[in-house]
């Protein structure tokens, strides 16, 4: 197994005929992912990836004729939203949406809908997931992974793929890497995967990168208290330096009115038993002192 | 972006809250005019309060009131002339002083755990809701919006009920429902008025009534959002932007200044925010967050580069980029065009992995740059460096 991606995912790629969009796709269609379809309203009928991906104008057509049951989604941030909700529509599973920068009270409308509807949306502003040697489905450099037993679950992008880089040299693989994504309002929670990892067989082990604002890592620690407490885990959270009040990048990533804190995430993590690195580095060295095997 | 009290209580009046009338000012004189005609208007003093985007204001001395129009003149002058956390004071408001007989706080920001329109209010007023939120947080009121249809009537009434302002009913469900709606309206990530207050003024027929009004305004755009509401970018106070904010916006580049000496470039905001707390675990202190974002290339790399340069402090740079969108040969290319241009000879650590890493190794190897393979590595090096430099 692993989860949210695998060998078995069909995925449609929402914006393919973009700059962005065919070029991930190719990265993801080289990895090994099933690309089936690709959507781009008005160029339905032609085919991207060198002729092998059939585009269509709606996603309800394309999962009529291709039967995709996920969607990634690398549409400019004024027409992201939309593309979300087009793909719940049309009966998509799960979505990730790549585009950052929407504004937080269109995902505020959106996120409902998508609940309503029993869909599971990652990001956005997120770089997707991998399950390595079966499928990514987002932006991460599929180089970078090895399979294995741990499962990732990280608010940011290039940060998750230091980790993903030193897991991998340190000889330890992963059963499925996610980025949740670094915006204030989103879909699937630390707490959301946390559970998909519970369930999952080919995970034995979890780290989880979190970073300043918000209070996810605090609830997500609470539940693994509760729920994963034979799992070994490890944690980091970026931005212990970072003052408060200001936004460090993500729109997500902010310290106010004392809340959010890295020191205060840090806490909650160890008190969940959950051992925090003080370096991306560190984080092998702590997984093999868990128990997990590795190198 | 935050915006100025005077643009927030606009945006207040013209969504039809109660907003009582006020004038912006430049100068003593013009604060003066001002004066004279709220005094005229049978008003006995005028408030005069700064306008900066920093808070801490009142305590700074930049809120005063004045009963006279050579009071307000000598006031306003003297505000005029402060300096509050390194911002000049350009402009004030200049109000009629309100006869206050009891203070509330209203505000509506994003919750994101809840992940809907949260409104809080508290009898107390004129207070700190952060504070009040730690240390007493019964004493605040919650209702949270609907996602789509926005404050519902009876969730307004519940406030104003919670809040004590049953006598002023209908006031207050306008009020509620009003901050509610501009925040949808302008895409803001807060609201707030803190004080409303319930105020004594005379009416009409000369008597004298009590009504409830909006004595101060405090609005954030989410940034996200600016590119949809040009009339919300124009409010942008470009005089009070610090110059390397306004740079960093226009090179689209995620850029704050701090206080240390260590000059940090990175791609992505979680790997920036490490690369400084590892800098600091190596005993340094950084000089400013940079993340470059995804897929920058050389002329982009090198505008950065001078944003940290143009901060004298910095005795050391880390470049720590690891490669996906981002070719690091594009970055590699950068660093050496931004070296031949920088007037001032600042040791650098380059830490250059992911996509192209070889390429831009050997780009770097050639042009002489120290490098450094691990994190730890390359913070401990950049640390070393100031140390040097600095000596």
């Amino acid at each position: 197994m692993s989860i949210l991606v695998d060998a078995t995912t069909r995925l449609l790629v929402q914006g393919i005929t973009g700059r962005e969009g065919d070029f991930h796709a190719r990265q993801m269609q080289a990895y090994g992912t099933q690309v089936v379809a690709g959507v781009t309203p008005g160029k339905g009928g032609q085919r991207a990836l060198d002729g092998s991906v059939p585009v269509f104008d709606t996603v309800r057509h394309a999962t009529a004729e291709t039967g995709a049951d996920t969607s990634v989604i690398y549409v400019p941030a004024a027409g992201a939203p939309d593309a979300i909700l087009e793909a719940v529509d049309a009966g998509i599973g799960t979505v990730f949406c790549i585009t950052e920068g929407i504004p937080a009270l269109d995902m505020l409308s959106v996120v409902p809908v998508v609940e309503a509807a029993g869909v599971r949306l990652i990001g956005p502003n997120c770089p997707g997931a991998t399950s390595p040697g079966k499928a990514k489905v987002g932006i991460i450099p599929g180089s970078i992974h090895r399979p294995g037993r741990v499962g990732l679950v990280s608010r940011s992008g290039t940060l998750t793929y230091e980790v993903v880089q030193a897991m991998t040299d340190a000889g330890i693989g992963q059963s499925t890497c996610v980025g949740i994504g670094g915006d204030p309002i989103h879909g699937l929670s630390f707490r959301d995967v946390l559970a998909l990892f519970r369930d999952d067989p080919e995970t034995d082990a979890i780290v989880l990168i979190g970073e300043i604002g918000g209070s996810e890592e605090e609830e997500a620690a609470a539940w693994a208290a509760e729920h994963l407490a034979g799992t070994p885990m490890v944690g980091f959270i970026a931005g212990r330096t970072a003052p408060e009040g200001r936004r460090m990048g993500h729109a997500g990533a902010i310290v106010s009115g004392g809340r959010g804190t890295a020191a205060g995430k840090v806490e909650a993590l160890e008190a969940a038993g959950i051992r925090v690195a003080a370096s991306p580095t560190e984080i092998p060295a702590l997984l093999r002192a868990a128990g997990v095997p590795g190198g | 972006m935050k915006l100025q009290e005077y643009h927030a209580r606009s945006l207040l009046a013209a969504a039809g809250l109660p907003v009582p009338a006020a004038t912006v000012a430049r100068s003593p004189a013009e604060a003066g005019r001002a004066a004279e005609g709220h005094l005229a208007a049978g008003r006995g003093r005028v408030v005069i309060k700064a306008q900066v985007l920093v808070g801490g204001r009142g305590k700074a001395g930049g809120v005063q009131l004045a009963s006279s129009v050579t009071e307000a003149e000598k006031v306003a002058a003297a505000i005029l002339g402060m300096t509050i956390k390194d911002i000049p004071v350009r402009a004030v408001l200049v109000a009629p002083a309100a006869d206050i007989v009891r203070e509330l706080y209203l505000g509506a920001v994003l919750d994101r755990a809840a992940r809907r329109i949260l409104l809080m209010g508290s009898a107390a007023g004129g207070v700190d809701i952060e504070e009040v939120a730690r240390t007493d947080p019964d004493a605040i009121v919650r209702v949270h919006a609907h996602p789509h249809l926005g404050l519902l009537d009876h969730q307004a009434r519940s406030m104003a009920f919670a809040l004590g302002l049953s006598g002023h009913l209908k006031a207050a469900v306008a009020i509620a429902k009003g901050l509610v709606d501009v925040m949808r309206r302008c895409d803001a990530d807060l609201v707030e008025v803190n004080p409303l207050a319930i105020v004594r003024q005379p009416s009409p027929d000369g008597s004298m009534m009590e009504i409830l009004e909006c004595l101060d305004a405090k609005i954030t755009i989410d940034d996200s959002a600016l590119l949809r509401h040009p009339d919300l970018e124009a409010l942008r106070d470009l005089a009070e932007e610090d110059p390397t904010d306004a740079i960093a916006r226009e090179e689209g580049l995620n850029f704050i200044k701090l206080d240390g000496t260590i000059g940090c470039m990175v791609n992505g905001a979680g790997l920036a925010m490490t690369t400084m707390d590892l800098v600091k675990r190596a005993g340094g202190e950084p000089a400013n967050f940079l993340d470059i974002g995804g897929g920058a290339r050389h002329d982009k790399v090198a505008a950065a580069m001078g944003l940290i340069l143009a901060d004298t402090n910095v005795r050391a740079i880390l470049v720590n980029i690891f490669g996906g969108i981002t070719r690091g040969d594009e970055v590699a290319h950068g660093l050496v065009e931004a070296r031949a241009q920088q007037a001032r000879d600042v040791p650098m650590v380059v830490r250059i992995v992911g996509t192209n890493a070889e390429e831009a190794a050997a780009i770097l190897r050639a042009a002489a740059f120290e490098t450094a393979t691990s994190l730890d590595d390359a913070a401990a090096k950049a640390v070393a460096a100031a140390a040097a430099s600095q000596a």
